[in-house]
């Protein structure tokens, strides 16, 4: 079982690296889609990443189909969150970068002319 | 290992509750409360008390979170600014809790196995319930049966805040002729995936519901993360739809049945010669008695918290709903 072990804890560690640098990227961000973009994928990674360790470490009993109920209901529910926000977003009328950067644009070069 | 964990979850909990004092935003207000519930949640777990954690995971974060949007609805969403001098409430607060440390400091050292909680009723739970109720989660036990007159006590308030909310806001249908804008229709994705998981919670409330004898959960938390799949429905589908899933007016007669429930069974085990909520006189065998009583009595706990929570969520939603509309 020691190779399971070490398995599982790379597993672990590498889950939670990715949900600490999506918390990072939450903070350093520019603006809101970015922002949403690094939290939402780097979340399912790590959910993944992390399920699948503590998986590892369960000897196949009611544990591990626990386990597996909360890795399907966190793939459904976790990028469906993301999502309805950043459409909301939309919804209400907030631009992303790129495109805040063209409507500027276009707006100077009127006011040149 | 245990104390590292334990410190952090503290330190994050005093920063959360920081923050909510100072933040005008009352809708980041509202999320802070949700992450200080689930942070109380990991501590209960850390305390090894699993099933408070289940509660203030599913009532601190979930329904009440929900609940308190709905009140944004109505009032808006920016702190007012307060005028008046802080000076006095400022030196109530010190005196109040200079008292109440001062008060600590005669309590008996924290986890020494002589304390008081420790040596008068939690060794004969401990000791007895195993044979006298027979459950083996002993929370159960104690909250359904040893002190099943406090439960019932919770329940009557329970049921009284939904009184309160009713006669303050009420529940209003919307007249035919306006045309039901609500509901999120652009989310075709929401929609799919609310259908989907809706069933799943419900069962899983179901579970909470009828396995709370053996492990975590009871009446409580299986009403509210039943509420929570139909406010789930109210939210994506719109609240023409869920009044016609379950309507107001069912769900004035549900609250109250609960409550009723659990107190006949109290009358009826008077009926049949014993005290007020004594199951033991149900069945022939005492253990057998206990356990027909605990299933009942959190069945009207679980009905009365389902009607309660909805019907409240319903009176918020339905009335943010009309002020939209004029």
């Amino acid at each position: 079982m020691f190779v399971l072990d070490i398995i599982s804890s790379v597993l672990l560690v590498a889950g939670v690296f990715f949900g600490l640098s999506g918390a990072i990227g939450l903070f350093k961000f520019p603006d809101f889609f970015t922002r949403v973009h690094a939290a939402s994928v780097t979340d399912s990674i790590a959910a993944i990443l992390i399920i699948s360790g503590l998986l590892l470490q369960t000897s196949f009993d009611l544990n591990t189909a626990k386990l597996i109920f909360i890795f399907f209901f966190l793939m459904i529910t976790s990028p469906t969150a993301s999502h309805a926000l950043a459409k909301s977003a939309r919804h209400g009328g907030l631009l992303s970068m790129a495109e805040r950067k063209t409507s500027d644009n276009s707006n100077t070069q009127e006011n040149q002319h | 290992m245990a104390v590292l964990i334990d410190l952090v979850l503290l330190a994050m909990l005093a920063i959360t509750a920081l923050r909510v004092i100072f933040l005008k935003d009352l809708f980041a207000v509202v999320m802070l409360f949700g992450i200080y519930s689930f942070l109380s949640a990991l501590i209960f777990v850390s305390l090894d008390a699993v099933d408070v954690a289940f509660t203030e995971a599913s009532v601190g974060a979930g329904i009440s979170t929900v609940l308190m949007l709905g009140t944004l609805a109505l009032t808006g969403r920016t702190e007012k600014e307060n005028k008046h001098s802080s000076l006095l409430p400022f030196l109530v607060v010190v005196v109040t809790g200079a008292a109440l440390v001062y008060g600590t400091l005669d309590m008996p050292p924290f986890g020494h196995p002589d304390n008081p909680v420790h040596e008068h009723v939690a060794p004969r739970y401990i000791e007895q319930s195993p044979k006298e109720v027979g459950l083996p989660n002993m929370v159960t036990s104690v909250l359904a049966s040893y002190r099943g007159f406090d439960t019932l006590g919770e329940t009557v308030v329970v049921f009284a805040a939904a009184i309160g909310v009713m006669s303050l806001l009420g529940i209003r249908r919307r007249s035919e002729d306006e045309t039901p804008e609500s509901g999120l229709k652009e989310h075709q994705v929401l929609r799919v995936v609310a259908k989907l998981l809706i069933p799943f919670v419900v069962l899983f409330a179901l579970y909470v519901q009828f396995h709370g004898d053996f492990g975590p959960g009871g009446g409580f938390q299986a009403g509210v993360i039943a509420a929570a799949a139909f406010i789930l429905y109210a939210l994506v589908y719109g609240l023409p739809l869920a009044f016609q899933v379950i309507g107001p007016k069912f769900l004035q007669l549900l609250a109250p049945f609960g409550v009723l429930l659990y107190a006949s069974v109290g009358l009826y085990s008077m009926f049949k010669g014993g005290l007020f909520l004594d199951y033991n006189t149900l069945a022939s065998d005492p253990v057998a008695g206990q356990h027909y009583g605990i299933i009942i009595i959190e069945l009207g706990v679980g009905i009365t918290v389902f009607a309660v929570m909805l019907s409240i969520f319903y009176a918020f939603a339905s009335q943010a709903e009309r002020s939209n509309v004029q």
